[in-house]
């Protein structure tokens, strides 16, 4: 056993008063004080009227009224959930991790998750107001809010996936966020479980001294990439500046490394992914190694990025308890988080959503469209809202190029279009082949009309553009809006 | 024809999409049938001074900038003897604060730059973020803007004298304070904003493959336009957001 069991082994739901804690100990739910009751509905109120207003899904206001009246409210909210709380964070894959999870433990304990994606401060507050009598809070948190939320929220354990350049403008440096983690993470309880990508050099380095840590990553070097990606981040050895070497290169800077001069290797794993089958478009399929055992997986989600994510939410369900049965039975049932890998029915045709947000999440989605055979027909579509990061520059480190052979019209669409048609123009598409239509609305209809009939088109959308692209559809009936998809 | 490009440290400076400035002058050379060499110079690699038509230097975090840092300072006399002989060199970013005098770090430490440019860049608290136009006039007469991205926290100030590559019509620049970005000095222009430059920019793309062309032939050398108007609907779409939230203290 690598974690302690944490769930009981039988599905019955853990009731109040006599919930085993993460300690071992048993633990009695305490009353809400009276303040904190009233803030409660206070809150959750505004998060039906945001609703009802239709500003969104009120996953995010809730949790901001609560921390204006009452700051420390989130700590005393997450003190209460019985069996504690896990923080999922990356820079990529972190939604998908964390829904991974839910999907595994979610049978036999009520979860606190802020599924919809809403997952700064704000965010993790409101999931816990409106998880009332919950008892394990299951939280993705964005990378930059990861500090103070753990700091807040004291998790039994914490599951940090990878770290890529994204929304510098945002952001800053990897190496300041790392920095950051690396605190957070000395901060944690000492008891508390770090389950790290090992493939990460990054972090593996930040878990490095942790009593309680389970180190993943993928042991399959015929999947590795050829070469690392034109913006592989951290691949230089941390001690002495020496570009590492590479047994296998899986995703970005991901990999079996090792500094020339041995300062820092990869090393052993404790959960590995082994005869890595990747089916293209359907999914893929692998071999989870454990210490409780090895397992056959089989996830409906494409690409080795989502091997990534499987890895993790496997790691991290261990640490909660989690036999491998459900893990088994949990990824097998698993569907892609809204937008990350989302078919809608658009008539006779189809629409295929694949999020994209960073050079690295995008050249992996990149990958698997090439590996199933590269698309005629695509919307890609460019946001520079701050959820999308102001700085659109990241589309120029992305490796596009494997698309443009196959490519006979490219739709861009979004806020800073025109920057997605130089991108590509430069790249060296024939710019007769684009379609410059900056309006969602007007993009979306116009590729779906210029669909074959029984076609499929593929949909690259930044985050705000893919919110925008999902309300479209949701408005004509396609797709239930996302707030009710996370509840249902 | 041919000009030839050496691209520094392109495995260490790299952070601001660098490459698809190197894109624009490969295409745009291409387009108008000139032959386009392209090197790279890493660590330890010997500059010629006679060897490259145009440079080109990128950003990078901290770390990466520390390790080349050294390396450039040995290059810095050959960098300079090319650039007086006619060299054009677009420095973005971390690169172009290479260029400079010195950099002045939090604690106070000096560390030399090379001294191509007339300007110097101390450690700031805040950091600079947001869309950026600036007005430009490279050549006397032929009045430009410039529409970026910056996002750093070291504030450039130049020398007495020095000429700025623009003023800031939106955004902060080289400081935040005198109204100035970038520096210029000859053909070697170097500047804070990214985005990156030269897609949505293709003047100061053709001003530097027109620089480079001059050195290799001895002449001045006028190039054939090409169709910008996707270049100009960029350019516009980015003027706008500078000109609603360029960043300002």
């Amino acid at each position: 056993m690598i974690g302690q069991a944490a769930l009981s082994a039988s599905p019955v739901r853990v009731r109040a008063g006599e919930v085993p804690s993460f300690e071992g100990g048993k633990g009695g739910r305490r009353l809400a004080s009276v303040r904190l009751r009233a803030e409660i509905a206070f809150a959750r109120a505004a998060g039906r009227l945001s609703r009802l207003a239709g500003r969104g899904g009120g996953t995010t206001i809730p949790g901001k009224i609560l921390a204006t009246v009452d700051p420390a409210g989130l700590g005393k909210l997450a003190r209460r959930l019985p069996l504690g709380s896990a923080i999922v964070s990356a820079t990529n894959g972190k939604t998908t991790t964390a829904a991974m999870v839910a999907e595994i433990v979610g049978d036999r304990v009520e979860l606190a998750h802020n599924r919809a994606g809403a997952n700064l401060v704000s965010g993790v507050a409101s999931a816990l107001l409106a998880a009332d009598g919950a008892d394990l809070g299951l939280f993705e948190v964005d990378e930059g809010a990861f500090p103070d939320v753990a700091g807040r929220v004291r998790p039994q354990a914490v599951c940090l996936g990878n770290l890529f350049r994204d929304q510098l403008d945002r952001y800053g440096e990897l190496e300041h966020i790392a920095e950051r983690w690396r605190g957070a993470v000395a901060d944690l309880d000492p008891a508390a479980w770090t389950v790290v990508n090992a493939d990460d050099p990054l972090l593996a380095d930040i878990a490095r001294g942790r009593a309680e840590a389970v180190r993943f990553g993928i042991d399959d070097p015929s999947v590795a990439r050829e070469r690392l990606p034109h913006a592989a981040d951290s691949k230089y050895c941390r001690t002495c500046g020496a570009p590492y070497d590479y047994a296998a290169a899986y995703v970005g800077h991901l990999g079996d490394y090792r500094c020339p001069h041995s300062h820092e290797v990869r090393g052993g794993l404790d959960v590995a992914a082994k005869s890595i089958e990747l089916t293209g478009l359907q999914g893929s399929s692998f071999d989870l190694v454990t210490p409780e055992g090895t397992r056959r997986i089989s996830l409906s989600l494409p690409g080795l990025y989502n091997v990534y994510n499987a890895l993790a939410a496997a790691s991290l369900s261990l640490v909660l308890g989690a036999g491998l049965d459900d893990i088994e039975a949990g990824l097998g049932r698993f569907r892609a988080a809204f937008g990350r890998f989302e078919r809608i029915t658009a008539g006779d045709r189809s629409l295929l959503l694949l999020l994209v947000k960073n050079p690295a999440g995008a050249n992996e989605v990149v990958r698997t469209l090439v590996d199933a055979g590269a698309p005629a027909r695509l919307l890609i579509a460019l946001n520079d809202e701050i959820a999308d990061g102001r700085d659109v520059s990241w589309i120029w480190d992305v490796d596009f190029e494997p698309l443009i052979e196959a490519l006979q019209e490219l739709v861009v669409s979004g806020a800073r279009a025109e920057e997605l048609a130089l991108r590509f123009k430069y790249g060296g598409l024939d710019p007769a082949k684009i379609a410059l239509v900056p309006d969602l609305g007007a993009a979306l209809e116009y590729g779906v009309e210029t669909t074959p009939a029984g076609g499929e088109l593929v949909v690259l959308p930044t985050y705000t553009a893919m919110l925008a692209l999902r309300h479209i559809a949701s408005e004509q009936g396609l797709v239930r809006p996302y707030w009710e998809e996370a509840v249902g | 024809m041919k000009l030839v490009v050496g691209h520094l440290y392109p495995e260490y400076l790299n952070i601001y999409a660098d490459r698809g400035n190197i894109a624009v002058l490969e295409r745009r050379t291409a387009w108008r049938g000139i032959e386009l060499d392209y090197r790279t110079i890493g660590l330890r690699d010997t500059v010629r001074p006679a060897e490259h038509d145009l440079y080109y230097v990128g950003g990078g975090q901290d770390r990466e900038q520390a390790l080349v840092a050294p390396d450039l300072a040995a290059k810095g006399p050959a960098l300079i003897e090319a650039v007086e002989a006619g060299a054009a060199f677009l420095a973005v970013c971390g690169g172009y604060q290479l260029l400079g005098n010195f950099y002045r770090d939090r604690s106070g430490a000096e560390l030399p730059g090379i001294g191509l440019l007339p300007q110097h860049t101390v450690a700031g608290e805040r950091r600079m973020i947001g869309d950026v136009l600036l007005e430009c006039e490279l050549e006397p007469g032929d009045a430009r803007t410039l529409a970026g991205f910056e996002n750093h926290a070291g504030r450039t100030y130049l020398d007495e004298g020095a000429e700025p590559l623009g003023r800031v019509v939106s955004g902060f620049g080289n400081n935040g304070q005198d109204g100035f970005e970038g520096c210029r000095v000859a053909g070697a222009v170097g500047t804070y904003l990214h985005g990156p430059l030269l897609p949505r920019n293709p003047w100061l793309a053709d001003w530097l493959i027109a620089r480079a062309l001059s050195r290799r032939l001895g002449e001045t050398v006028a190039l054939e336009p090409l169709t910008d108007d996707l270049e100009a609907s960029a350019h516009a779409v980015s003027s706008e957001r500078a000109r609603r939230r360029g960043g300002r203290f």
